[in-house]
């Protein structure tokens, strides 16, 4: 017999299910009075710094047919390229910022939304610049382990040609699944960002 | 040595694969490509925290933080346990959102769509932070099965959802809960989406009669582990560099 090392295994995930709303948006299912606000509705204030954005999409089954209970996290770096945790070791995130948000989507046509600003770039393992993104992860009815994805932005080509993760990517013809498009709506920069779980228009998923 | 690496990476095997046709809603809602594996970057070492003045007094009191009438119907529980990593260490601030359905089997969902009452005293929903050893804990009523629209005739076993903030966003977990000595457990299609019976044990809560609240309530003791980081042997660069 040899000694046992002393790790624990991760829990197991299991599906968010269909009424994940009720433990992370019960206001939004009209569970109200037991507290006031759904957490990370709201990303951006008034003083916080950098260009502000929307992000806004939906997210496909392998039929196309869009997710209705999905939910959505995003976690992103500041308008300087710091993140607001306790791990950043780099410097002081913008504390007008948290960077953290979650949206269900519509529970009707499917569509996400989130107002936030515009990351800066923060560095791989290397030093080397990423292009600016923001973390999504994806939970539903149906998804046994919650998906990890990243945007990128359309108008940073010459940055997403230099990001070493989107580098990574062997199937080049799959990098446009990652990269959000811009265009102007009510005089605010809005990226569309679909997401296809499944089929030929697949996104991108990390195992991080 | 201190936890400042990676996180080990994740063990696909242990938790469900994405396309598991005995639940059927998996079966377009899976990735048919392989994810693409990626170090850890600081997008992923880095996580949001939630402080402790995020939450009110009764956001872990399920018997209380909805009630109009009085209590609940149902049998009073208090669940309790510890967020460790896979070191063993325990995550303090670690923020654990929680929900369930009544004591019939029904959640107070827009579209629940089960004939089972609502009950007027229930809303299903709490949250907690984990303390500085990594300890939490509510109250509830323990909740019902359900059917659902998989098979004809299939039903959920009795369980508690769990959503957990670890430190880091590459830690972000969602699970449940389920209860010692629930036979239905052994019967359940998302359940049965764990491939490992000692994986499934993982996310049994252990009946604890130490723990009760004599007169009042029974205790179920559920440990929660998040994913690990590699300590820092040999290794002295700063992170992101």
């Amino acid at each position: 017999m040899v000694q046992k090392l002393p790790f624990l295994k991760e829990s197991p995930s299991q599906t968010a299910g269909p009424y994940v709303h009720i433990g992370t948006n019960p206001n939004w299912v009209e569970i109200t009075g037991v507290w006031k606000e759904d957490l990370g509705l709201v990303l951006v204030g008034p003083e916080t710094k950098g260009e502000r954005i929307v992000i806004k999409g939906r997210v496909f089954d392998g039929a196309g047919d869009p997710l209705k209970d999905a939910l959505l996290e995003i976690w992103q770096a500041d308008a300087e390229g710091l993140y607001n945790s306790p791990q950043e070791k780099r410097g002081k995130a913008d504390p007008n910022f948290v960077g953290w948000g979650r949206q269900p989507a519509d529970g009707t046509t499917g569509e996400y939304r989130f107002e936030t600003i515009k990351p800066g770039r923060v560095p791989y393992k290397d030093g080397r610049l990423m292009a600016p993104h923001i973390t999504v992860w994806i939970v539903a009815r149906g998804i046994n382990t919650g998906l990890h994805t990243r945007l990128y932005f359309s108008d940073e080509e010459a940055a997403n040609a230099e990001c070493p993760v989107l580098a990574r990517i062997a199937h080049k013809a799959r990098v446009p699944t990652l990269i959000a498009t811009r265009a102007e709506e009510n005089g605010l920069p809005t990226y569309t960002f679909d997401i296809h779980i499944q089929g030929e228009k697949e996104t991108v998923f990390f195992d991080i | 040595m201190s936890d400042q690496g990676s996180f080990y990476q994740r063990d696909r095997s242990w938790h469900p694969p994405a396309f598991t046709p005995s639940y059927k809603t998996s079966v377009l809602r899976s990735p048919q490509q392989p994810l693409l594996s990626l170090e850890n970057t600081i997008s992923e070492l880095t996580g949001p925290v939630f402080g402790h003045d995020k939450l009110g007094p009764l956001d872990n009191d399920l018997l209380r933080n909805f009630a109009k009438t009085g209590d609940p119907i149902g049998q009073r529980i208090v669940v309790y346990g510890r967020v460790l990593d896979e070191n063993a260490r325990p995550v303090p601030g670690a923020l654990l959102e929680f929900w369930q359905a009544n004591a019939g089997g029904r959640y107070r969902h827009k579209k629940e769509t089960y004939l089972a009452a609502i009950d007027p005293n229930f809303g299903g929903c709490g949250r907690a932070i984990t303390d500085e050893e990594g300890r939490y804990w509510f109250r509830t009523i323990k909740p019902g099965a359900y059917p659902w629209p998989n098979g004809v005739n299939d039903w959920r076993p009795a369980h508690i959802h769990f959503s957990v903030f670890g430190h880091a966003f590459a830690q972000r977990l969602i699970t449940q809960m389920y209860f010692e000595g629930d036979p239905m457990i052994w019967q359940d299609p998302i359940v049965a989406t764990i491939p490992d019976k000692s994986a499934i044990e993982q996310l049994v809560a252990a009946l604890d009669r130490q723990n009760t609240l004599p007169m009042d309530a029974l205790a179920y003791k559920f440990d929660i582990v998040l994913r690990g980081r590699r300590s820092t042997m040999f290794e002295n660069r700063m992170e992101g560099n």
